[in-house]
């Protein structure tokens, strides 16, 4: 027999986690309106499909854009030849354009530090490979999206130290966790290299205030460690607050800043829906990085076919700016209508304002506030309410009984057939109920040693 | 009291970051510089420098201008652009299944049916430099070593070593056997790694090669998977010009070698393949890796998550590839067309003086200047690629940038340009000899 790497033969590729558990009991029996009324409904994954109309219209007025159609083919040979790892500049150019767009103009992208990777997921692995040597560490704000274990971890041996974030101040990121976080990674002789946060959050579904911002980037300054910023769902905040970037606060008069620690990882699959693409792009506010990471990107950069397409569509101003405004409007009555029901038959979810997907409060289910007790809900909900939702420990949550539900991937119908599921088995429940216990901000002190106790 | 604030030391990328192993100061990239600010052009820059060191395949693309325009079917945009919305939102890793079909059935039929291919063997990656890359992952731990023949492509120092950390340890070949693999040489390369503590975990060849412009004999392919098998390590087979051989029989592919052994040993090896060379499409990023290891397909299609093909992409070519008619006459085309061309500058070169290692593959030659060279070292041949570059005005890649360990000889690439141009090319190279006669009959 002959042996492979022990990155190959590791578990560093994270399959074995509960969040693609559930994906396999989908896949096994897929919920379908008339075919497999019975089935699963898959609400385990973020994806947004809500603005496809949109973008079909668009596509059928622009035959150019495709290097198929006889408008479009006299560009076929040179976008087949283009293999430059600076990308096309019309590409950087939209791109750079609609990330600032995303951000209400409130600030500018320059094109020429926009790197293109194979997916987000390619992004922050590229990120990885360029700040931190192997056994170095990122700290990461719990929960957290399940994929970065792999992303940031697997073939790169960066180690991910979890800052933990708590429900009794909804989940706030604050530095005295921040430091906690630091402290216990430097006890266990490792080196933090830099700090990366989801914002808005995967899977909170909130964006990060001003001051919570404000506070990071001191915070990394102080320590001399980089900020990777994955606003990979910029564009779907759809209420209050008003999303602020990174790339904002850095601009601010009352921030001091080491330009050189700021990184953006951005992607196309959740703000337009195509995660087929593979667009992602590393945004660095440092040359070297910008530099390293263009040369990196040879290893997943962008089709130059899907390049044409964007560069094609994100120019075009008036379809952006109605794009932006109406995928805002269709997030925001999806997450109304998905989270008034639920709050109907006693569920709660995490008050949010952004992203495809609600965190929803279920500790009042669990048999015992253990994550043992956690897993057994979330196998009655996948087994007998047939639905495919994430379970908070796979987020590396603290508390258990929180699961992220997504909300944004389906039609209308699908959508009230799973909150009639839902509906149903929480009449059916409702005797088995423990009375939630209401944390009290004031006994923010109380909870803490509660949670440490608990500690497994 | 004024308190000076220093600017923060810059914080430190990461060692993989800071090294060199990109492979970029090489000469291999330095001769693209002087060709980006000087390129030629037919019309507007005739004394430009004409590229001749890019293995791009232009002389087809006619071919597929012609199908795209006959089969409207291929666009997502049809009627209402139906499948656009399945397309846009598939991101699966195992790949479209029309696709991997259509991959396995042309990797067939460029093999003349002599191999058969699996689509669920078919991992798909960005672009041949993600697949090597990819593989290197899977098959070594860092600090292990690869052993390469030399001469070989500039880019799997990058690729194979940079962001894994594996050693490459060239096998060395020379012009005495016209740089065929020997098993004494596979053996001096294994005992070299051996003495400097690193443990081999595979072979990887390029058959065609790159830059030699050939294909690998049967006898020597058997050879190199009985020596992988007896010190049992890996074998890959990169096989990117498979479809560039200029007479189909010649070319003997590794999974032809393994159905005539029934598979023994097969589960050592992976073939890695692209449609940026045979297909001329180097800006879709289509990689694919194919191995016979369960084990290795089902790590590599995890892997692969990094550098996934855009659905887009796999899409148009999953209906081009299944159209039989097309790539069969496709594939017979560009196979006659490269023929010639390559025939076209043997002879342009032999009228100039100038001998090339018997070629039957490729988007390349590969030319012997040793008697040109001041001494018969490496920085004698810079001395002269330096000449070339900036008198002659050729972008040609020197040996010394393949790791050739006989200096003289450069790789010079003829498909990526009209055939007006090349006779420029020629005609330039013509002169620059006929000059040189002069000068060493004046001295």
């Amino acid at each position: 027999m002959v042996a492979m790497s022990k990155i190959a033969t590791g578990n560093g590729h994270g399959e074995n986690s509960p969040y693609f558990d559930g994906w396999k009991a989908y896949e096994t029996n897929p919920f379908h309106p008339t075919e497999r009324p019975e089935g699963v409904i898959q609400m385990g994954l973020a994806e947004n499909q809500l603005c496809f109309n949109l973008i079909k219209n668009w596509l059928i007025k622009h035959p150019e854009a495709s290097l198929c159609t006889p408008q479009g083919v006299n560009k076929f040979k040179e976008t087949a030849l283009f293999q430059d790892y600076h990308g096309m500049p019309e590409f950087r150019q939209a791109v750079a354009k609609f990330m600032g767009k995303v951000r209400g103009d409130r600030v500018k992208f320059d094109p020429d530090r926009i790197v293109m990777s194979g997916g987000a997921t390619g992004a922050h692995e590229m990120v990885a490979f360029c700040l931190a040597d192997p056994g170095e560490a990122f700290l990461v704000p719990t929960p957290y999206y399940p994929g970065f274990d792999r992303d940031l971890k697997w073939r790169t041996g960066v180690e991910l130290v979890p800052v933990n974030c708590e429900s009794c101040n909804n989940f706030k990121i604050t530095r005295n966790a921040l430091e906690a976080a630091y402290v216990k990674v430097q006890e266990a002789n490792l080196r933090v290299k830099g700090l990366l946060i989801t914002n808005p959050s995967n899977p909170l579904g909130t964006v990060l205030d001003r001051d919570t911002l404000k506070s990071m980037v001191r915070f990394i300054n102080d320590k001399n460690i980089h900020l990777i910023g994955d606003e990979i769902y910029a564009s779907t905040v759809f209420m209050e607050p008003e999303f602020v970037s990174i790339s904002e606060i850095i601009e601010e008069e009352d921030v001091e800043c080491n330009r050189d620690l700021i990184h953006i990882v951005y992607s196309l699959s959740k703000d337009m829906g195509f995660p087929g693409f593979r667009v992602g792009i590393v945004y660095s506010y440092n040359d070297s990085v910008v530099s390293c990471a263009r040369k990196m990107s040879s290893f997943g950069l962008v089709s130059s076919q899907t390049q044409h397409l964007i560069a094609s569509m994100l120019s075009d101003d008036e379809f952006v700016n109605n794009f932006i405004t109406e995928s805002k409007e269709l997030l925001f009555n999806r997450h109304k209508y998905f989270t008034w029901s639920l709050s109907q038959v006693g569920i709660g979810c995490l008050k949010g304002n952004a992203g495809l997907f609600i965190w929803m409060d279920l500790r009042k289910l669990l048999k015992e506030e253990t994550f043992a007790a956690e897993m057994e809900l979330w196998r009655v909900i996948t087994n007998e309410v047939k639905l495919n939702v994430s379970p908070g420990s796979s987020f590396h949550c603290q508390e258990p009984g929180w699961f992220r539900v997504c909300f944004a991937n389906m039609d209308d119908y699908t959508m009230k057939v799973a909150l009639l599921r839902i509906r149903t088995f929480m009449l059916k429940n409702n005797e088995a109920m423990v009375p939630l216990k209401l944390c009290r901000p004031s006994s923010l002190k109380l909870s803490l040693s509660r949670s440490l106790s608990r500690r497994m | 009291m004024a308190i000076e604030i220093e600017k923060p030391s810059s914080v430190r990328l990461s060692k993989v970051a800071i090294s060199k192993t990109h492979g970029e100061d090489s000469p291999y990239f330095a001769g693209w510089k002087a060709y980006d600010e000087n390129p030629y052009d037919e019309i507007h820059n005739q004394s430009g420098v004409i590229q001749m060191g890019l293995a791009e395949n232009q002389v087809s693309f006619d071919l597929l201008e012609k199908y795209l325009e006959e089969h409207h079917e291929v666009s997502s945009w049809g009627k209402g652009a139906p499948g656009f919305r399945e397309n846009a939102l598939f991101q699966d890793y195992h790949g479209l299944k029309s696709f991997r079909q259509a991959m396995a059935n042309f990797m067939e039929q460029i093999r003349g049916g002599k191999a058969k291919f699996d689509p669920d063997r078919i991992v798909l990656t960005a672009g041949a430099t993600a697949a090597n890359e990819l593989l290197t992952f899977i098959l070594a731990d860092p600090g292990d070593a690869l052993l390469v023949p030399t001469p070989y492509y500039p880019g799997f120092d990058r690729d194979l070593r940079w962001r894994t950390g594996v050693k490459i340890v060239p096998i060395h070949c020379n012009s005495s056997n016209n740089f065929q693999i020997t098993p004494e040489a596979l053996e001096a390369a294994y005992q070299s790694a051996e003495s400097m503590d690193l443990k081999v975990r595979g072979i990887l060849i390029t058959n065609p090669s790159n830059p030699l412009g050939s294909t690998i004999q049967s006898s020597v392919l058997n050879d190199i998977l009985d020596f992988a098998a007896h010190k049992n390590i890996h074998l890959v087979s990169d096989e990117i010009y498979s479809g560039s051989t200029f007479s189909p029989s010649e070319f003997v592919s590794i999974a032809e070698i393994l159905r005539n052994r029934n598979y023994k040993d097969a589960e050592r090896v992976h073939i890695v393949y692209s449609l940026s060379k045979d297909l001329g499409l180097p800006g879709f990023r289509v990689g694919t890796i194919y191995s016979y290891n369960d084990d290795v397909v089902t790590t590599a299609r995890r892997m692969s998550s990094f550098t996934l093909i855009s659905s887009q992409t796999q899409h148009l070519l999953a209906c081009m590839l299944s159209n039989h008619e097309f790539t069969q006459n496709y594939i017979k085309t560009n196979r006659e067309r490269l023929n010639k061309r390559y025939d076209m500058i043997i002879q342009g070169l032999k009228k100039a003086g100038i001998e090339c290692l018997k070629g039957n593959a490729g988007l390349f030659c590969w030319m012997n200047l040793s008697p040109l060279l001041n001494e018969p070292t490496r920085q004698g041949e810079l001395e002269l690629w330096n000449i070339i570059l900036n008198q002659v005005k050729l972008n040609i890649s020197p040996g010394s940038s393949c790791h050739c360990s006989e200096p003289g000889w450069f790789r010079v690439c003829f498909a990526n340009m009209s055939e007006q141009t090349l006779r420029v090319a020629l005609q330039r190279i013509h002169k620059f000899m006929e000059q040189r006669k002069v000068c060493s009959v004046n001295q």
